[in-house]
């Protein structure tokens, strides 16, 4: 049933990445639970320019959950407080008449803020530009099946680059670690048999690059996974883990 | 060097050094069970190991394991701090599926070492520790000279005075916590891996940890409950330990 709603939005403003931000609020009045989150931020948006004042920087693309452009950590989860879903599919029927919603940015060293609500995210690819591919030619379709691969296998691979790299996961972690990202981008490729011959070598690479960008060390609080829009699991982050273990074990 | 360089590999000297004290913790729960049937049993046991050379190699080897793990823990603790980064979030919760025990994992570790060092202090300091410089009483009870080696008696006589009981739980409930996290978490750190593992990991290190705390448990509770039904209990256990 559609009604409307009023709530406090208490969002998070910040001019730049070096200026000191504080938290401003905002009284939205009557708005549509079926409006999606982003569109309600459209909406003060507009209400914003009609004054005069600066609109809400936030990160947003495609608003259908697939791009991993929109981020925002609404009420203290990555996303709000639906599971499974990014902000852009989170709804306001989630949110009750007279709430409070405090709505930050993604709070990690690896991710400085640009400006309000927006981060920047080139840490990942970093990361994917230091070993997130393969350098071979795999062919085009028929020669990709010419090549057995289990149904089991073909899954979990799917699972795993079914990461759409939103940085959810470092943003919900205590470490402020992205091995739930790396570990996905690792095993996606490391599970196939066109990626398995640089497996090892891909490994040391983006952990490398990894810690060196300055992401925690991971204690395994799944917290990540309880987060992650796409619900990517940790059992990947013990696949990465492995991985690299042995690949160092055989140096 | 990547046991120092890499997150995993910092991870990985967590891992080993955590399951070599687990394993550490089995031994100990399993030695203290016979004093809950023998006290006889239970000072063969700490005659057997005593100031001995194994013991002593043993002990140097264990220390080197609390040590390593300490300060890894701390050094992890700084740097996962820093890549929080500077500002915190003004609400933040914790999300279904997400164990607390997992997220004070530092501040369990602290009460564990604090525990620990009260239980050096009753134990090992009157027993390898008296043996080591040579002394041959562990201290004097009404009168009785306790050897180092009479384990029993320091048991029934630490043990008769309630507060220090209360203590011991609080301290053994610490570690219950920090193992049920810690024991699947090492084996997941190593690179044990899969969707069913997972549950199956959590189920065992649970099961695992529970059996070694009741059994640590079980003697100080004991011996409190000895004591309180019959005030003369220690004084007797005691001197038919001598």
């Amino acid at each position: 049933m559609e009604k409307n709603i009023s709530f406090t939005l208490k969002v998070w403003r910040q001019r730049g990445p070096k200026e000191k931000g504080a938290f401003k609020e905002y009284k939205m009045q009557d708005i549509p639970t079926d409006t999606s989150f982003l569109e309600m931020l459209d909406i003060l948006n507009e209400q914003l320019v009609n004054k005069g004042e600066e609109p809400v920087v936030f990160d947003h693309d495609c608003r259908e959950g697939i791009c991993g452009m929109c981020s925002l950590y609404v009420n203290g989860h990555p996303h709000g407080p639906s599971t499974g879903a990014t902000t852009c599919q989170l709804y306001m029927r989630k949110f009750k008449d007279g709430d409070v919603i405090t709505v930050e940015p993604w709070r990690s060293a690896g991710f400085p803020v640009i400006r309000d609500l927006m981060v920047d995210r080139g840490a990942y690819d970093k990361i994917m530009q230091a070993g997130g591919y393969v350098s071979i030619n795999t062919g085009g379709v028929p020669d990709g099946n010419a090549i057995p691969i289990s149904k089991e296998k073909a899954d979990l691979a799917m699972d795993a680059a079914s990461c759409i790299g939103c940085g959810a996961c470092v943003a919900a972690c205590k470490n402020g670690s992205a091995m739930l990202f790396v570990s996905a981008k690792v095993s996606q490729l490391a599970l196939l048999p066109q990626g398995q011959v640089e497996a090892a070598r891909r490994a040391k690479a983006m952990l490398a690059k990894m810690d060196e960008l300055g992401f925690g060390n991971c204690t395994n609080t799944r917290a990540c996974e309880a987060e992650c829009p796409k619900c990517i699991s940790i059992s990947n982050i013990a696949r990465l883990n492995r991985e690299f273990i042995s690949a160092k074990f055989k140096d | 060097m990547w046991l120092i360089n890499s997150s995993i590999g910092r991870k990985l000297v967590m891992s080993v050094s955590g399951l070599g004290l687990i394993l550490f913790l089995t031994f100990h729960m399993a030695m203290n069970a016979v004093a809950l049937f023998s006290g006889e049993g239970y000072n063969m046991v700490c005659e057997f190991l005593g100031a001995n050379w194994y013991a002593l190699v043993a002990t140097v080897g264990l220390a080197a394991l609390v040590v390593i793990h300490i300060v890894y823990a701390f050094i992890l603790q700084i740097q996962n701090r820093r890549a929080r980064g500077s500002e915190r979030y003004a609400v933040t919760a914790k999300p279904k599926g997400v164990e607390w025990a997992s997220q004070n994992m530092l501040v369990l570790g602290i009460i564990v070492i604090l525990g620990l060092a009260l239980h050096l202090v009753h134990f090992w300091s009157k027993m390898q520790l008296t043996e080591i410089v040579g002394g041959h009483e562990a201290l004097v009870y009404q009168g009785l000279a306790i050897a180092p080696t009479n384990g029993a008696a320091l048991i029934a006589i630490n043990f008769s005075n309630p507060l220090t009981v209360a203590i011991y739980v609080i301290w053994l409930a610490a570690i219950w916590f920090h193992l049920s996290h810690g024991f699947w978490s090492a084996l997941h750190t190593i690179g044990w891996n899969g969707k069913n593992w997972i549950k199956r990991l959590e189920v065992i290190s649970n099961v695992y940890t529970t059996i070694i705390v009741i059994g640590f448990i079980a003697v100080p509770l004991l011996f409190l409950a000895q004591s309180l039904i019959d005030s003369n209990f220690v004084l007797e256990y005691v001197k038919n330990t001598l």
